[in-house]
């Protein structure tokens, strides 16, 4: 148990590393916001991985093209919007806040509301029993 | 009383009612292939291309060198298995006289002339996007994928894997023999 556990491990540490061979970008801003990017966009043909832990030849196309905008001075916008135009809200794994996507974002809000509701109601109708007497 | 059991009996249509709503949307869900996105392009002009030639890697392909009217710009490559698929059906198109530009992507150039030579070559042009950046502009994830632009140069609709008669029919030769809005 404990070497399968072991060997999980590992496995987890070489899918992390598909980025870290590359060199550092010029500036921490940069490097920083070049990281917090590639944690936030979807690689495209795996779909569930995102670019900083995916090696599909076509993350690796991306990263390069994010890379450069990054050092050409884009800011985290900027970047957003060029995959917008491009690939749509698909490619952001947190996607902006728009009427195709209002129901992913207040979906989850919307149905808490109403369990809540139903709670309320059931409890209060509980409360308002008569206390059966014992004998 | 009656009152607060009527209200009972609401608080327990609730839970069908949600259960009919997750329904509807599971039942949205299942016809739909989620490896397939939709493309933001759809409705907006079609990128610029700037690319060398397949054929004569001396000149540069662009939007100019496309002839008036509605076309095809196809995407494809050597190592593409799903184009394998629909290299037929876009031969015969080819033959047909289809408006049909390929883009070789991230393809090695001696590969891609053997894959030609081997199959024949449906396309007026083909534009060598070696690096993949022009790919990334057009938004494309896999090959083999298909864009429809109009006369006006505005993207109709993108396929994404093989072409096939029925999408053709459907949605394609509309827009080629101009019959659509």
């Amino acid at each position: 148990m404990k070497s399968l556990a072991a060997a999980l491990l590992v496995l987890m540490a070489v899918t992390a590393a598909a980025v870290d061979t590359e060199a550092p970008l010029e500036t921490a801003e940069q490097q920083s916001l070049y990281r917090k990017l590639l944690e936030e966009v979807r690689c495209m043909v795996c779909q569930n991985q995102n670019l900083a832990d995916s090696d599909a030849p076509l993350a690796r196309d991306m990263r390069r093209e994010l890379r450069r905008m990054v050092e050409d001075g884009a800011s985290e916008d900027d970047v957003k919007q060029f995959l917008l135009d491009r690939y749509g809200d698909f490619a952001l794994y947190r996607p902006r806040l728009a009427p195709n996507t209002l129901l992913l974002w207040a979906g989850p809000g919307v149905i808490l509301v109403i369990a809540l509701g139903a709670i309320a109601l059931v409890i209060r109708r509980r409360m308002q029993m008569p206390i059966p007497e014992e004998d | 009383m009656s009152g607060g059991r009527r209200r009972i009996r609401w608080v327990l249509l609730l839970p069908c009612a949600v259960l009919l709503v997750m329904v509807y949307f599971f039942g949205v869900s299942l016809g739909r292939d989620p490896s397939l996105v939709p493309s933001p392009l759809v409705g907006r002009p079609a990128p610029e291309i700037s690319l060398p030639e397949l054929l004569d890697p001396d000149k540069t392909f662009s939007r100019q060198d496309v002839e008036e009217g509605p076309w095809m710009l196809n995407v494809w490559a050597s190592w593409c298995s799903g184009c394998i698929v629909e290299h037929e059906f876009l031969m015969a198109l080819g033959r047909a006289g289809a408006p049909i530009y390929g883009l070789n992507w991230k393809d090695g150039h001696t590969d891609a002339m053997e894959w030609l030579q081997l199959r024949g070559n449906p396309y007026r042009a083909i534009a060598v996007d070696a690096d993949g950046r022009a790919s990334i502009d057009w938004g494309v994830y896999g090959a083999p994928e298909t864009f429809l632009i109009d006369a006006d140069g505005i993207v109709r609709y993108r396929h994404v894997g093989p072409l096939n008669g029925a999408i053709f029919a459907d949605v394609f030769l509309p827009v080629l023999e101009g019959r659509s809005q």
